[in-house]
């Protein structure tokens, strides 16, 4: 782009800030109330988790959740249809490979521990899948060819596993009367609880799997090998 | 059972079994496509009793829940989907050869199927952002999927426009929340005062859409990105994702936005859509090739569908208005099964000839009779040439223009018809050569017939029988 | 109310600044690093929202923001395994 050809964007898109912080602040003063903050906490009893951003992400609104759930499959597919992986990186260093062997199991752990903790806490099935993508990507750095990842085929059912699992609640609790997603208040909270579980690994395979940016090597041996 | 639920529903589960089982893709991706065309029509069939449907998946109901809404503009395009992408998805078994059949083919076109599903659906402005990502990026990577560094490109462009649109959508609906406390269409609209906020929020949301949509002059990404993917991707990007965009847009605008739609502001679409009728023509006409003429042709009709803006601002409610609308829709359903069977049968003639240069298309005819007449049909449904849907179209946007007023609209309309007429039989007109006549008329049916099939329903189908239709858009259904 | 604005007009300027980068700059990552910064400035806006003094904040900003961080990074990843492809077709270009 020419030099005054971005002067100008610059000046309009100036312009533009200008009036959007206005726009913004006319929008704050022309006050709503609580918006649905009020409604969100009183209808928290009835959604079988006590932190509010959980019931928002798994039960207000859980069919925006299982469709972000697609989302992460579907750019997964888009990789995986380009053909196969990297070779990667070459084997770590004796102090990159001891420090992945101390922080990956860490990782798994409080990504088991942030789960469990949603319920109530901040955290939940993202925060978890987070880290455990993170483990993965560190065992890619530290040379694991499939970023510490089963075989293609079970890493496709994983990555499936977490909208298969919403989805057939979904289709279950609507099979039995009650509405698509729509959970029964005695079942609901091991729902959710079997539904972020699902979630989590799925995350957690696909973070990594995109991280590897391919179709997955067949043979990972040679993978710590020098 | 909750049909609009089942819409999603089924196409998602069935795109989940194709990626986990990538060695029966392709049964479980027809059979999927089979089970989503039944639950689609079902939703049609419905609202064709009932008048309008509405569910809650979770149970909360608006505004801290979601909510699936249906009503006729809905449920047509529901329709169309499903009758395009289940020819397409027929068409695309026989496409792929088995060597280089694309393993991600299958879940990516159900997952694509599940968004346009959900778009048609949404009641709720945040779970539309989620579902046009979804869409986003179902279509960018089924449009890379044959690998060409021309298609990865192309696509790779696609997915960025489509993102710059999202966000921008996505800041208008942060304006709206900060405003009015509630995503709920119906809410909103309730709730909307006109003002700075409620503009602002428009504008953004309705440039992040028209991105989207390619309305002129966001255009250029589409042309390379339609005409560079496989077959079957093109025709469903042309004949549905762009329109999804679309639909969008004119359910904003007359749903939730209403009191903000301006004579100016309609006006202002009816202009770029003018352009866009003229421009998209002009470069189909000088395109060189197949695919990139079909691509540029779908330019030039969302300008035509643009074009109803200001004529549906300017008419007060009532029967002209509403058939009006039901010419949009008309118009829009036309398109899209004219250009799907158009971009399939581009991709016989591909296949068969090698390339898609117009100039060099000598004896098509002789060699696939049935193909290069499935590209007849879709072009007189381009042009808009009795019996087609877009005629009828056509000839009630130029009534309505001449009733408001707004004749000059009719020099865009004419201008585009003569120039879609140039191209068509541009590319007829080479497809014939002296070389003897045909052998058999099918070649190879699980291929030509779908596309047949859509272009003949976009010419006779709509044409003869668009009495439908009107009864489908009533607002309390038709029986 | 002026934390809020300040918060909520921090985001709009990145979103600004976002649009900036991606219209004047040509390379991928740049771009891609823009539309990140875009979205940023969106949830950084929602987030202001959610805001509400001494009262426990409105969870529904929130919970959009997680949602469209997800949203965010999956297109992020595809768009850098595709911008990858072609580096590899095309090492120059």
């Amino acid at each position: 782009m020419s030099r005054r050809a971005s002067l100008a964007v610059s000046l309009l898109l100036g312009l533009l800030t200008l009036l959007l912080l206005w726009v913004f602040a006319q929008a704050l003063a022309q006050q709503p109330g609580p918006r649905l903050a009020e409604l969100a906490a009183t209808e928290l009893p009835r959604s079988a988790v006590s932190n509010p951003v959980t019931a928002v992400l798994l039960n207000y609104r859980a069919y925006d959740t299982l469709l972000e759930l697609a989302v992460l499959l579907a750019a997964l597919l888009g990789i995986w249809s380009l053909g196969a992986a990297s070779p990667g990186y070459q084997p770590a260093g004796p102090a990159l490979e001891v420090m992945a062997d101390w922080v990956v199991p860490l990782l798994i752990l409080t990504g088991g521990y942030l789960l469990w903790v949603g319920a109530h806490a901040p955290g939940g099935a993202f925060q978890a899948g987070a880290l455990l993508g993170a483990a993965g990507v560190i065992l890619r750095l530290a040379g694991h060819q499939r970023a510490g990842l089963p075989s293609e085929s079970s890493q496709r059912l994983l990555a499936v596993s977490g909208t298969a699992v919403f989805a057939a609640v979904g289709l279950a609790t609507l099979a039995f009367g009650a509405g698509f997603l729509t959970y029964p208040p005695d079942w609901a909270k091991w729902l959710i609880l079997l539904i972020e579980t699902a979630a989590t690994l799925a995350i957690g395979t696909t973070l990594a799997a995109a991280y590897v940016g391919g179709q997955p090597p067949e043979n990972p041996e040679g993978v710590r090998s020098r | 059972m909750d049909s609009l639920a089942l819409a999603i529903g089924v196409p998602l589960i069935a795109a989940l079994a194709a990626a986990a089982f990538p060695a029966r893709a392709q049964a479980l991706g027809l059979a999927g496509a089979l089970a989503t065309t039944v639950a689609s029509l079902q939703v049609t069939a419905l609202v064709w009793q009932q008048g309008s449907l509405r569910s809650e998946p979770g149970g909360w109901g608006a505004p801290l829940g979601l909510a699936l809404q249906a009503d006729g503009l809905s449920a047509a395009l529901i329709a169309m989907t499903a009758l395009v992408a289940l020819a397409t998805a027929i068409y695309a078994s026989g496409y792929f050869r088995p060597g280089n059949r694309p393993r991600e083919f299958w879940p990516l076109w159900l997952l694509l199927w599940t968004a346009l599903n959900g778009t048609f659906l949404a009641a709720d402005l945040f779970n539309l952002y989620v579902n046009m990502e979804l869409l986003g990026l179902a279509a960018a990577a089924l449009g890379a999927l044959g690998g060409q560094p021309a298609a990865v490109a192309a696509s790779l462009r696609y997915l960025l426009i489509g993102l710059l649109g999202s966000m921008t959508y996505l800041l208008g609906v942060a304006l709206v929340y900060t405003a009015y406390g509630t995503l709920d269409m119906d809410l909103v609209a309730a709730a909307l005062r006109p003002g700075p906020v409620a503009g602002t929020a428009m504008v953004l949301m309705t440039g992040g859409l028209a991105l989207k949509a390619a309305l002129f002059p966001l255009h250029f990404w589409l042309p390379p990105a339609h005409a560079n993917a496989t077959a079957p991707v093109s025709a469903a990007l042309s004949a549905l994702v762009v329109k999804a965009a679309f639909y969008l847009v004119l359910r904003l605008w007359l749903d939730v936005f209403t009191p903000l739609v301006t004579p100016a502001a309609a006006h202002l679409i009816g202009l770029l859509g003018a352009a866009a009728v003229v421009w998209g023509s002009w470069r189909a006409l000088r395109a060189e090739r197949l695919k990139l003429l079909a691509a540029y042709s779908t330019v030039a009709q969302i300008g035509y569908l643009c074009l109803f803006f200001p004529l549906l601002q300017a008419t007060p409610p009532g029967t002209a208005r509403e058939d009006l609308l039901a010419a949009l829709v008309l118009m829009a359903l036309t398109h899209g099964f004219a250009k799907s069977g158009l971009f399939l049968a581009a991709g016989l003639v591909q296949q068969s000839a090698g390339h898609d240069r117009i100039k060099e298309l000598g004896g098509t005819a002789q060699h696939l009779p049935a193909t290069t007449f499935s590209i007849a049909l879709a072009g007189t449904a381009l042009i808009g040439l009795p019996p087609s849907g877009s005629f009828i179209g056509k000839w009630l946007l130029m009534t309505s223009a001449v009733q408001t007023g707004q004749w000059w609209w009719i020099a865009a309309v004419m201008t585009g018809t003569l120039l879609a007429a140039a191209y068509v039989f541009r590319v007829l007109g080479q497809a014939f050569n002296l070389e003897p006549t045909p052998r058999r008329f099918l070649t190879q049916g699980r291929t030509e017939l779908p596309a047949l099939l859509l272009a003949l329903t976009s010419v006779a189908v709509l044409g003869l029988a668009a009495r439908p239709l009107w009864q489908l858009l009533q607002p309390g259904g038709a029986a | 109310m002026t934390a809020q604005f300040l918060f909520g007009g921090a985001g709009l300027v990145l979103f600004a600044l976002g649009i900036w980068s991606f219209l004047v700059h040509e390379p991928l990552l740049r771009k891609l690093i823009a539309l990140n910064i875009m979205g940023s400035g969106v949830f950084h806006l929602l987030i202001a929202t959610a805001e509400r003094g001494d009262l426990p904040p409105d969870p529904v900003p929130h919970a959009l923001v997680l949602t469209g961080i997800v949203v965010a990074v999956s297109a992020t990843a595809l768009a850098l395994a595709l911008g990858r492809r072609l580096e590899e077709e095309d090492p120059d270009g």
